[in-house]
């Protein structure tokens, strides 16, 4: 395993989709029981770009296009894992998942369990979240508590090109089964415009990030906020805008949900005092519930202010207001920043 | 075989040339401001949009034979569906430009529109309208009326779980409902011939013991005549049709699409089998002068462009209506809402 290569060091930028696909690609080089398998994934590459050019390198019978039929071949992909292969399936919206829920969190979360650890089920599904293009209640959720609340999964939550890479290697190789959500709004898509963020160096070799390692973006001394996904650069934002007005926000991008890296939330917020916590997901029994839970649970004495910043505990509305209300911007973040600052 | 009025033929021909037209209208107005390099997420009509030109004779050729009280349950590419049905033109327009006074109130957008008058909803995950459409027609038949259930779905859903199921138990129930598999031969970018075993898809049926009719080309009198007989089985109290009518996908999968998957000739082909001109030579054949369809395509034309400037004249939504509906009857704590037009549902 290829230590964590400092990203400074490189001059090549790729897209958070270039960076996912190369990891695939060095992945199934390595190794002939990687094969990646989805709706629309070969001939047209994924249509959040998520698979773009392996067709050409791999060919139909390691990049499988399958039919509109999530519980057949995510339930597949359990049973070729069991079989010791290292399938990569695609849900191409994460709203699916109901449609094959319980090949997810029956099977594929289950076995290894059940099974004593007799069995155990290396695969990675991956599935593209978040709204902030207005597909209405069904095509832009994140959903990232429902995967990380049924035990049995890992759950990881690239933000940048160059996470994307080394938790895709380390999600590949780990024996388990992995949940890759991937933003819609970070991949770098010609249709759907990203933020500038997202797009890092990144290294041409290979290399891992492990899982339970969340990732201080910016460090700062006064407000802790911790979050994930597309909302990562959203508090960055708000955060340097908050900088001019004498405010030191540390911003904690989690990587992955399970595990959760407790450590470095609990040392942050021993030092500021003060925690916001920020999830596109839905409000209520999701990830700021709990991370505001751990820091009570081990930190309470230093906690001054908590406040969470999620999306309010509706399905996500069509229209451009309704929509730009209910998903967290970089003004809300700041409101919190400030409001547990005070 | 069924005779067809001179009258019918024209009703097909204004609501074909609608749906037709509409499909112009929104793919124009949808790419205002997303050019020059396409961004979803600009422009007055927002998030996807997958548009149904070259779908209209299935549309056009079951619903003719429904009333209001006849529930239908369309996919993610509803609009010809939705015409057909009567769905109301102005307020689905204005849902589809995500303004007040849509459908949904701007909740919804164009893969979810919802016409509790004329019993119409459509979803946006792939065959998930077939379980609902199996409950019309449960309650229709608990309830001794004669309404009966129709579900729309492209071939490209016939292999999921939830159409399986539901043909299954529509079969043993005996339940008043139509399938209605609309080929248009592509699942995004997958050829028929790589998703499915049978490439006839009316032959499912058969597994489930139930009748399967597929209409080969997509004309609009064929599918009227084939609909007649599942639909008017339905009715008469005989149980669930499997019909599979074939159509053709002018456009990409959705706005946006670069169909660099699709050969440039079956692109060409789909719009070569025109099905309306295919109706237009029907009725020039019972007499119907070139002037007499003018005029009827002319007024058609006038009311989409009427539907649509109004739609656009609309409010947008209140922010605050974000947090509204989740329930009719909010648990406390939750902003309250009056519901501005009628339930469709029970209510408490």
């Amino acid at each position: 395993m290829t230590a964590e290569t400092h990203p400074e060091t490189v001059d090549r930028e790729l897209t958070m989709s270039r960076a996912m696909v190369e990891a695939i690609a060095d992945e199934m080089h390595e190794n002939e029981e990687v094969f990646y398998m989805g709706e629309d994934v070969a001939d047209y590459g994924g249509i959040f770009d998520s698979t773009q050019g392996l067709l050409d390198e791999f060919g139909h019978e390691r990049i499988v296009d399958v039919p509109i039929s999530e519980t057949a071949y995510l339930g597949a992909a359990v049973g070729a894992a069991q079989e010791g292969m290292r399938p990569i399936a695609e849900l191409m919206f994460v709203d699916f998942f109901g449609v094959a829920m319980d090949q997810i969190y029956n099977q594929m979360a289950k076995n290894t369990y059940m099974s004593g650890g007799a069995v155990n089920v290396p695969m990675v599904l991956t599935t593209a979240v978040g709204g902030g293009y207005n597909d209405a209640a069904q095509h832009s959720q994140t959903l990232y508590g429902t995967f990380a609340h049924l035990p049995g999964m890992k759950v990881v939550v690239p933000s940048t090109a160059y996470d994307a890479k080394g938790l895709m290697h380390n999600a590949i190789r780990d024996d388990d089964p992995v949940v890759y959500m991937f933003h819609k709004r970070l991949m770098g898509i010609g249709w759907m415009p990203a933020p500038d963020g997202p797009k890092t160096p990144v290294p041409e070799t290979d290399y891992t990030i492990p899982f339970g390692s969340a990732d201080v973006k910016r460090e700062g001394s006064d407000v802790t906020v911790v979050t994930l996904g597309l909302h990562v650069h959203r508090a960055l934002e708000a955060a340097d805008s908050l900088a001019e007005e004498g405010v030191d926000v540390e911003v904690i991008d989690l990587r992955s949900l399970v595990p959760l890296d407790t450590d470095t939330v609990l040392e942050s917020v021993r030092k500021t005092g003060r925690l916001v916590v920020v999830d596109e997901d839905y409000r209520s029994f999701g990830v700021t519930g709990e991370i505001i839970a751990t820091a009570a649970e081990d930190a309470l004495a230093d906690l001054e202010a908590v406040e969470r910043v999620a999306h309010p505990d509706v399905p996500i509305p069509y229209a451009r207001p309704l929509e730009n209300e209910t998903i967290p911007d970089v003004e809300d973040i700041a409101a919190a920043v400030e409001s547990v600052h005070r | 075989m069924t005779t067809i009025s001179k009258e019918k033929l024209t009703g097909f021909y204004e609501d074909m040339v609608t749906a037709r037209y509409y499909e112009e209208r929104l793919q124009e107005e949808y790419l205002v401001g997303k050019q020059p390099a396409f961004d979803i997420s600009a422009g007055p009509i927002p998030g996807e949009l997958h548009l149904a030109a070259g779908h209209e004779a299935s549309g056009i050729g079951v619903c003719h034979h429904l009333r209001d009280d006849d529930t239908v349950t369309a996919p993610h590419r509803p609009h010809h569906i939705a015409i057909a049905k009567d769905v109301d033109l102005d307020r689905m327009t204005a849902e589809i430009f995500g303004r007040e006074t849509g459908l949904s109130s701007g909740k919804g957008g164009h893969m979810h529109l919802f016409d509790p008058e004329v019993n119409f909803a459509c979803s946006g995950i792939i065959a998930q309208g077939c379980p609902p459409a199996v409950g019309a027609g449960m309650a229709a038949k608990k309830r001794g009326e004669d309404s009966v259930a129709v579900a729309f779905l492209g071939e490209g859903a016939i292999s999921q779980g939830a159409f399986l199921e539901s043909l299954n138990l529509a079969s043993v129930r005996d339940l008043p409902v139509v399938f209605v598999i609309e080929d248009n031969d592509w699942a995004i970018s997958m050829p028929k011939e790589r998703v499915t075993a049978p490439l006839d898809g009316s032959r499912r049926a058969d597994g489930f013991d139930m009748p399967g009719i597929r209409v080969d080309e997509d004309d609009v009198v064929d599918v009227y005549r084939a609909a007649d007989e599942a639909i008017g089985r339905a009715r008469d109290g005989n149980g669930p049709t499997l019909l599979e009518l074939q159509v053709h996908r002018r456009m990409g999968h959705f706005m946006g699409d670069p169909e660099t998957y699709r050969p440039e000739e079956d692109q060409e082909l789909a719009k070569e089998r025109d099905s309306i001109e295919r109706l237009k030579e029907e009725l020039r054949s019972h007499g119907v002068d070139e002037e007499t369809m003018e005029s009827i395509k002319t007024a058609a034309h006038e009311r989409v462009d009427e539907a649509i400037e109004w739609a656009k004249e609309q409010p947008k939504p209140d922010p605050d209506a974000a947090y509204e509906d989740a329930f009719v009857n909010p648990p406390s704590g939750v902003t309250d809402t009056e519901p501005e037009f009628d339930l469709a549902g029970g209510e408490d």
